[in-house]
């Protein structure tokens, strides 16, 4: 379990000030000219060292991802910060942005400084009224402490925008961002070129989710050993971990990446409902991450690697629990219309595969489908992901072939109990 | 720097910074593809195009994927393409039954069967049956003018239209709304569509839901005989395809020809058709007791060689209308000769060109193509977009490019790119051409800069001395560019650069337009000249020879019906001096004939055959005195030195604003103006429906 001196989000449940004072006094803003003064390259060399890993659920090294960028362009570069959330569970960039603040906005400082980008945009969901308010007045203190804007105390002129978008989750994908930031209808854009090439009006930019950033000063100041020394190799640090479904306390919780499920549920979430053996299964990632069968889940680790290992994905950390109760086959036809109703429409298996797949879905939530239609499910599923644009294709179907994977034996059993019902009605 | 890749096992060397698209064609690998279109830019959305680059786990998108993000595996071997690949067959079957899924099956009653890319590629590509077993997706009409029929059902949202209308047509009026499957494309508000080339939108639509609404029903495209030709809309001269059925023209649509249209054409370039079929004169009238009546073609001739023969040479003129073409025009300008007859003249706008001046003078010099390299344009007293449509959506598509700088003389109209107004009248364009305009320091700078000069402009009293001005800054700005020669003059009607340089114009003593208008005619040809004023013909004796009952026929005393555009084979020069020659697609109505032909006949009843008997005989007296029109499809090489003569000709100006040339769009010539379709765009452009205009 995370000691509580570990933890980076020490306001995350909204206790203390969140104003600019409250966060200096949790040591934000310590000093954050030391941290410039190392230097463009140390910050993404320390940020590398960490072993961080995106938060905003694909899990590409940041550091990595920060040293894309161009050194010598006569572009402007810019830093976009994803706080788009809008996957189904997900709930930590809301969390940081209503009582942490201040970790974004001196991590927007710093990424943006070690990217060489004066200019910093942070796209805010929006269904986000209160988070983007809250936001709004840390990045007005900064400003008036003059610890961002023009001529400011670190050296380092930046300007940060809040741009609240119109609430599509699509635009949570960065060039449909990249997009919508633009003033554009938000569709994705097709890569290459990528954005760190050609992104925000056709400049070096780069996207990264709200947590990624927020968590840089404390790794900065910490140092990049400190954070990767918790977890496992590969898989370093603190992460926020967001409960949600059949628990008895759903929450969100700062936790040491690779906890395993059983002990974060039962130590933060107070178990599942019911009890560890009324689960049926777990949805690890947020919606688009396939799901993992309570018999996989008894020794499960939190973390990216051993979830790719079960061809499922740690995501965004929002672990959607279902106990014996659920109607396995419904919730993920609910799922499957969440998908069908997000698709932006821009390419064609997922315009017209995924409402496709919704439709099956239905059907089989009812029983009313042949046991041939399992296959052209999953056979449909396979049309969609890897043939679309961005990775919505692959979010929207995933969950269906995990859900295909574990529960067939569900379907076909609804579909016999169909057709013994027509039967004994026939019968009758 | 060359790329080398291995396509379906061929290895290629292609060209850097061309797409995989592009280079799985040069390899003469076919790749089938919705959405991409060589003139729009790339949306990458219908998927159709995947093709596997070896080592890439996903398929890849051909269309969107540039050759330079493809470089040698890490051994230095090139990248392997395969576009025959299970991976890639089994993407094209999965995005063909994606696109038919929701897609009608009422291929029998849709207009695009037979020329449907959704039909030719499901045949080629699809998987052959359908597993959908779902209601289908239902797609409400959309209002897109008396142009656009739609079929939204059928649409399968590659975006075509919508890249067209909002790149090429530069009009941001269609659009995509809505989400996912329930993605619509429609417009604002359902208003229509305002752009004078928006029926290109159905042409670009793969299937059926966009297609030709004056059309619908009408034809398969397996039974219409095609045939290349040109269009005369206006001076432009596009390639265009006109297919009949039987003797009617049921459709025209365009051709490539890069150096001219690309593959656009206006909307009154292809919708005139109606106006072929309507208020044609089929056969010969001649005036008695002041009416017309039907006559023989011997009637009609002896009443010409009666009233001709009793008047003096000095009061016979003839003037050429804007669609006539080079034969009949020099046919017409041979027999007058031989009457003794310096009366002609071709320009019946009233323009004040010259040819004694020069070529240079009166064409489009810096040619269509070079609006390409353009970086600043001076635009004086014309709208492109009125007279010359195309043309005008490649300025467009330069200025969207960035780079170019667009200034304008002229009464102010709604131009769909970014221009700067100067002024609107002459001494605008003095101020220019003495550098007292900051606009002339733009010009001045230009590596490739352009003066346009409409013809309106020229049609004034002044016209030669706006001409001379514009020569001046043109011969200005020539300097220290190897002979490049900026002037540039927008012609807006078909037959004139043709009779220009015949030499259809007043010979020694002859009088020009003006003058034969001054009412003291005996005889006056008009070769297809209806936008004069009749009234100012005062009592002479009218021969109009011509294809619909217009304003001439009208006035006439005689009418010899002649064949339109689509019915002979006629030379044509556009703006910029390209000849180019229309071919016979149908045959004249009734009794009507080539327009040689006619003049040919007339020649012999008045006693002066012409020595011709064929049209090649005609063509080869015509090319011994105008050489040049032999060359089909080249553009003269004018240069800068031609313009000091052109120069000279600048005198004082008068203080009045150029007016706009093009009134109407849709309302220009006999045959538009007999087209029902144009009568509604027409009606439609002037704010009122159709139902409204017949109150």
């Amino acid at each position: 379990m995370l000691a509580d001196k570990d933890r980076i989000f020490t306001n995350i449940y909204g206790f203390h000030d969140t104003s600019l004072a409250g966060a200096r006094k949790r040591g934000l803003w310590d000093d954050t000219k030391r941290l410039i003064d190392k230097g463009h390259d140390w910050i993404i060399n320390e940020v590398k060292a960490s072993g961080l890993r995106g938060r905003g659920g694909a899990g590409f090294p940041t550091g990595l991802k920060w040293s894309f960028m161009p050194k010598n362009d006569p572009r402007p570069s810019y830093l976009v910060v994803n706080g788009d959330e809008s996957e189904p569970g997900s709930c930590k960039d809301r969390e940081i942005l209503r009582h942490d603040p201040h970790h974004l906005v001196e991590g927007c400082l710093l990424a943006s400084f070690a990217m060489r980008a004066h200019t910093c945009f942070v796209y805010i969901r929006g269904e986000f009224i209160r988070e983007r308010e809250a936001l709004e007045r840390a990045v007005k203190e900064a400003y008036d402490a003059r610890l961002i804007g023009k001529n400011n105390i670190h050296g380092w002129d930046f300007d940060l925008v809040v741009h609240h978008g119109a609430g599509a989750y699509i635009c949570g994908e960065e060039t449909a961002l990249l997009e919508s930031l633009e003033g554009k209808k938000g569709q994705p854009r097709l890569k290459p070129p990528f954005p760190a090439n050609t992104g925000l009006y056709g400049s070096p930019t780069t996207v990264n989710n709200v947590e990624s950033i927020a968590v840089v000063p404390t790794i900065l100041r910490r140092g990049s050993a400190w954070f990767s020394g918790i977890g496992r190799p590969n898989n370093t640090g603190t992460k926020l971990f967001q409960i949600s479904g059949h628990v008895n306390k759903p929450c969100v919780v700062e936790e040491a990446m690779s906890i395993p499920l059983r002990e974060l549920l039962e130590k933060h979430a107070g178990g599942v409902r019911g009890g560890w053996d009324n689960l049926l299964a777990v949805i690890p990632g947020g919606s688009s991450m396939p799901c993992i069968a309570a018999g996989d889940c008894q020794e499960l680790l939190m973390d990216f690697d051993s979830m790719s290992a079960l061809k499922s994905g740690l995501g965004t950390a929002a672990v959607i629990v279902m106990d014996k109760s659920t109607d396995i086959i419904k919730a993920f036809a609910r799922i499957a219309y969440f998908y069908k109703h997000e698709s932006c429409g821009q390419c064609t298996p997922c315009r017209e595969g995924v409402a496709w797949i919704w439709r099956l879905m239905e059907r089989m939530s009812k029983g009313e489908a042949e046991k041939s239609e399992i296959d052209l499910l999953f056979n449909v599923t396979k049309q969609v992901e890897g043939h679309t644009i961005c990775a919505f294709g692959e979010g929207a179907v995933w969950p269906i072939q995990g859900f295909l994977r574990n529960f067939r034996t569900v379907i076909e059993e609804r579909i016999d109990h169909r057709i013994a019902a027509e039967a004994r009605e026939a019968a009758e | 720097m060359p790329k080398t890749l291995i396509i379906d096992g061929q290895t290629i060397e292609v060209d850097d910074g061309i797409t995989l698209l592009q280079a799985c064609e040069q390899a003469g690998v076919e790749i089938p593809r919705f959405c991409y279109h060589e003139r729009l830019s790339i949306a990458g959305n219908c998927r159709m195009c995947l093709v596997e680059v070896v080592g890439m786990p996903k398929p890849q998108a051909s269309c969107a994927l540039g050759v330079n993000d493809l470089p040698p595996n890490r051994d230095g071997t090139p990248k392997v393409i395969s576009t025959r690949s299970p991976m890639v067959k089994k993407a094209r079957e999965g995005v063909m039954e994606f696109l038919l899924i929701n897609h009608p099956l009422d291929c029998p009653i849709c207009d695009q069967g037979g020329e449907c890319d959704l039909q030719d590629q499901s045949m080629a590509y699809g998987g052959g049956g359908t597993r959908y077993s779902e209601a289908k997706r239902a797609v409400e009409e959309k209002h897109l003018g008396p142009l656009i029929k739609t079929a939204m059902n059928r649409c399968i949202h590659c975006t075509r239209c919508v890249r067209f209308m909002t790149e090429v047509a530069g009009v941001e009026e269609l659009g995509a709304i809505g989400r996912g499957e329930d993605m619509e494309i429609t417009t604002y508000l359902e208003k229509g569509l305002h752009s004078e080339m928006s029926a290109n939108v159905a042409d670009l639509c793969p299937v059926g839901a966009l297609t030709h609404r004056p059309w619908a029903h009408n034809a398969r495209p397996w039974e219409m005989r095609k045939t290349e030709s040109i269009d005369v809309m206006d001076a432009i001269g596009s390639a265009i395809r006109v297919d009949v059925r039987g003797r009617e023209v049921l459709r025209i649509l365009p051709r490539v020809n890069d150096a001219v249209n690309e593959e656009w054409i206006s909307d009154k370039s292809r919708h005139v058709v109606d106006g072929l079929r309507t208020q044609r004169l089929d056969r010969p009238y001649v005036r008695v007791d002041g009416r017309l009546r039907p006559a023989t073609w011997d009637e009609a001739f002896g009443a010409i060689a009666a009233r001709v023969a009793s008047a003096a040479p000095g009061r016979i003129g003839a003037i050429a209308g804007d669609l006539a073409g080079a034969e009949e025009m020099f046919a017409l300008k041979d027999l007058l000769g031989r009457l003794g007859v310096t009366s002609l003249d071709c320009r019946q706008d009233g323009s004040r060109v010259d040819p004694a001046a020069g070529r240079a003078g009166y064409l489009f010099n810096s040619t269509i193509e070079g609006i390409d390299q353009a970086d600043a344009i001076l635009l004086v007293g014309t709208n492109p977009r009125l007279e010359a449509a195309v043309l005008n959506a490649r300025i467009r598509r330069r200025w969207r490019q960035g780079g170019l700088v667009v200034g304008a003389i002229g009464a102010r109209a709604d131009i769909n790119y970014g221009v700067e107004w100067i002024g609107d009248r002459p001494s605008a364009l003095a101020d220019v051409v003495s550098g007292k305009h900051v606009f002339a320091k733009v010009l001045a700078a230009a590596k490739r800069p352009l003066v346009i000069v409409g013809s309106g402009a020229l049609a004034r009293a002044d016209g030669a001395s706006v001409l001379g001005l514009a020569a001046q800054l043109a011969s200005q700005l020539a300097e220290g560019k190897d002979g490049y020669n900026p002037l540039s003059i927008l012609q807006a009607a078909a037959s004139r650069v043709g009779g220009l340089d015949l030499g259809f114009v007043p010979g020694k003593g002859g009088r020009d337009l003006a003058g034969m208008l001054g009412g003291d005619m005996d005889v006056v040809f008009l070769l297809g000249a209806d936008e004069i004023d009749m009234k100012r013909l005062g009592a002479a004796f009218i021969v109009y020879q011509g294809t619909h009952g217009d304003a001439g026929a009208h006035r006439a005393d005689v009418i010899l019906p002649g064949a339109a555009y689509t019915e002979k084979s006629a030379t044509y020069v556009n703006t910029e001096g390209r000849v180019q020659m229309t071919q016979k697609a149908a045959f004249p109505p009734g009794e009507a004939k080539e327009d040689w032909a006619i003049i040919r006949a007339l020649s012999a009843k008045l006693g002066h055959a012409l020595p011709y008997d064929t049209v090649g005989a005609l063509r080869a007296a015509m090319y011994v005195a105008a050489p040049h029109l032999a060359r089909i499809d080249a553009t003269p090489a004018t240069g800068a030195a031609d313009l000091a003569g052109i120069a000279r000709l600048a005198g004082s100006v008068l203080d009045a604003p150029f007016a706009p040339v093009i009134g109407d769009f849709y309302m220009t010539n006999p045959i538009a103006r007999a087209s029902a379709v144009m009568a509604e765009l027409s009606a439609l452009k002037a704010g009122r429906s159709r139902a409204q205009a017949a109150e």
